[in-house]
């Protein structure tokens, strides 16, 4: 026999069948939480180097996303300077801190990482392993309540994302009405981007999800169901643009640092 | 044609049991509660095994095979593979009977504690129609938690009381999760339940992990499209500071009832 319930209660505990197996699963129900955990901790990793590395992050008229807006000198003659706090050596830093909160705090992410990184439960029906369990009521876990301010700031970075890909269209030296393949990298970026944010399951709910009387609010009701399609898909867009983030900034970083480079199209 | 295959089925009651094996005959097309049935007729006459409809519509037959919660008449004995010894056992969370058959009174009690529908006063048009008058669109997302069977597989998998039997005083689970989502976005209703939900049925002890969602076998967005919009109408009450500031200076109206 396998385990004992890992709950340390007594195996019949509430009058249940007496089945001391943490899971009766045969199929390989360890590989989806363990994919997860390994792609974010890849980007954990990656990103936390990259949040480190504070040259070649920017070459004109591209900056990476982890680097955007450019509120540092440190990134004087990129794309969307805004020098803001010119002293503060490493921007990522400070920049990273509001898609990070907004991912940790997504309904789906949360998901994720209950299973894969907490195993609360690491699959359905299998026993996870701690002893008690109180789930998102209280602190800090109550916090996740907070989740929409953090989507009212991502949706001003994916604006200023956005102009990041629009000035993109100019060339080396500033002159507008050109594109290169990193163009299309940092359009890509913000259009994932959006489609992340506007399945947000908040931006869902105050969108129109919060009214019970939709009859009354046609224009509401459009976007509502406008916004539920890409809820629908908010794992794969979050999964896409997560992945796309870290590439826009390798991309970046291999064209600055003159390792490639930048094809352009006209 | 009918082939022998190897069965684990779990025998037993509340004070003890153990998993049995068994060859039965299987023909085509079978699903594993016939299975069951023709092991009972043949083999075990006092093997309990509770069913009603064999169509996946009366939500009785609630089992786990192979360690999934599934409805025993809707799993094919051809999803496995012909030389797998197949387990079946009763759902975990609540207290057996005997043998696959389980005492699922816990979700009855909660039931009762729900706050009925509370439908606003009819308006003089609707009077003289003699009903509520109610446009399509206002009740069609409530058409899905509608299609619940009660079969509680939902509440049987989740984490919250599967593995912590203790919780049970503190949460009401899935299915009543949809239940009251169904009420409290019901366009005539005026009840406000977010903070029994919060207080009293634990919907913050859910950590969206999705279970119930992946074995409702009527395909209901547990999570989607009745809890996670729950938490969010609980955030606008409790935890939005300038939700409650909007109210309190007094120009937020409550947009459940706009
Ligand atoms: S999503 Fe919530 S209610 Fe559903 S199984 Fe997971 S913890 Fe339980
Ligand atoms: S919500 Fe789905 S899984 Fe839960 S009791 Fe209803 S039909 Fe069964
Ligand atoms: S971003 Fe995923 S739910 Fe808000
Ligand atoms: S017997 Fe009715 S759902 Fe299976």
């Amino acid at each position: 026999m396998a385990a004992r319930v890992a709950t340390g209660e007594p195996e019949t505990a509430g009058g249940r069948a007496s089945i001391s197996a943490r899971t009766l699963r045969k199929d390989a129900w360890w590989r989806s939480p363990a994919t997860t955990a390994g792609v974010l901790l890849a980007f954990v990793i990656y990103s936390t180097w990259a949040a480190f590395q504070t040259t070649d992050y920017t070459w004109e008229p591209y900056i990476s996303p982890f680097f955007s807006p450019c509120i540092a000198d440190a990134c004087h003659g990129s794309s969307s300077t805004w020098s803001f706090v010119p002293w503060w050596p490493l921007p990522a830093i400070l920049i990273l801190i509001f898609p990070l909160g907004f991912r940790l705090t997504c309904y789906y992410y949360r998901k994720a990482y209950y299973r894969a990184f907490w195993l609360a439960p690491p699959a359905c029906a299998v026993a996870e392993p701690h002893r008690r369990y109180t789930g998102e009521t209280r602190f800090p876990l109550v916090l996740q309540n907070i989740h929409r301010y953090f989507l009212y700031f991502a949706v001003i970075f994916n604006i200023i994302l956005s102009y990041d890909a629009i000035v993109a269209f100019r060339d080396h030296s500033g002159a507008w009405g050109h594109m290169g393949l990193g163009t299309l990298v940092l359009l890509i970026n913000a259009a994932l981007l959006w489609t992340y944010t506007l399945g947000c399951h908040s931006c869902r709910h105050l969108c129109g999800g919060k009214l019970n009387i939709f009859s009354r609010h046609r224009f509401r009701l459009r976007l509502w169901k406008f916004v539920s399609w890409f809820n629908e898909r908010h794992m794969q867009f979050a999964w896409a643009s997560l992945v796309w983030v870290a590439l826009s900034d390798v991309y970046v970083r291999l064209v600055a640092s003159g390792l490639i480079h930048d094809p352009r199209f006209f | 044609m009918a082939t022998e295959r190897r069965f684990r089925v779990w025998r037993g009651d509340a004070k003890g049991g153990d998993f049995h094996d068994y060859t039965v005959p299987v023909e085509e097309g079978e699903v594993v509660l016939d299975v069951m049935h023709r092991l009972q007729a043949q083999q075990a006459n006092d093997l309990a095994v509770r069913w009603n409809c064999k169509a996946g519509k009366c939500g009785s037959c609630s089992a786990e095979v192979n360690g999934h919660p599934t409805l025993m008449c809707m799993t094919r004995m051809s999803d496995f593979p012909p030389d797998d010894v197949v387990t079946v056992s009763p759902i975990r969370t609540f207290p057996v009977i005997r043998d696959l058959v389980t005492d699922v009174s816990f979700n009855y009690e909660v039931a009762k504690r729900i706050v009925p529908f509370q439908p606003r006063p009819m308006t003089e048009e609707e009077k003289e129609a003699g009903s509520y008058l109610l446009a399509q669109e206002d009740i069609d997302r409530l058409q899905e938690f509608r299609k619940c069977i009660e079969c509680f597989l939902c509440q049987n998998v989740c984490h919250v009381i599967r593995d912590h039997e203790e919780n049970k005083r503190n949460f009401a689970g899935p299915r009543f999760f949809i239940r009251n989502a169904e009420l409290e976005m019901h366009p005539l209703d005026t009840a406000d339940r977010r903070d029994q939900l919060q207080d009293e049925f634990g919907l913050g002890y859910c950590n969206i992990t999705k279970c119930c969602t992946e074995v409702c076998p009527e395909g209901i967005h547990i999570t989607d499209n009745g809890i996670i919009p729950l938490k969010e109408r609980v955030v606008d009450k409790r935890y939005d500071p300038i939700a409650w500031l909007g109210r309190k200076i007094g120009f937020a109206k409550d947009q459940r009832r706009l």
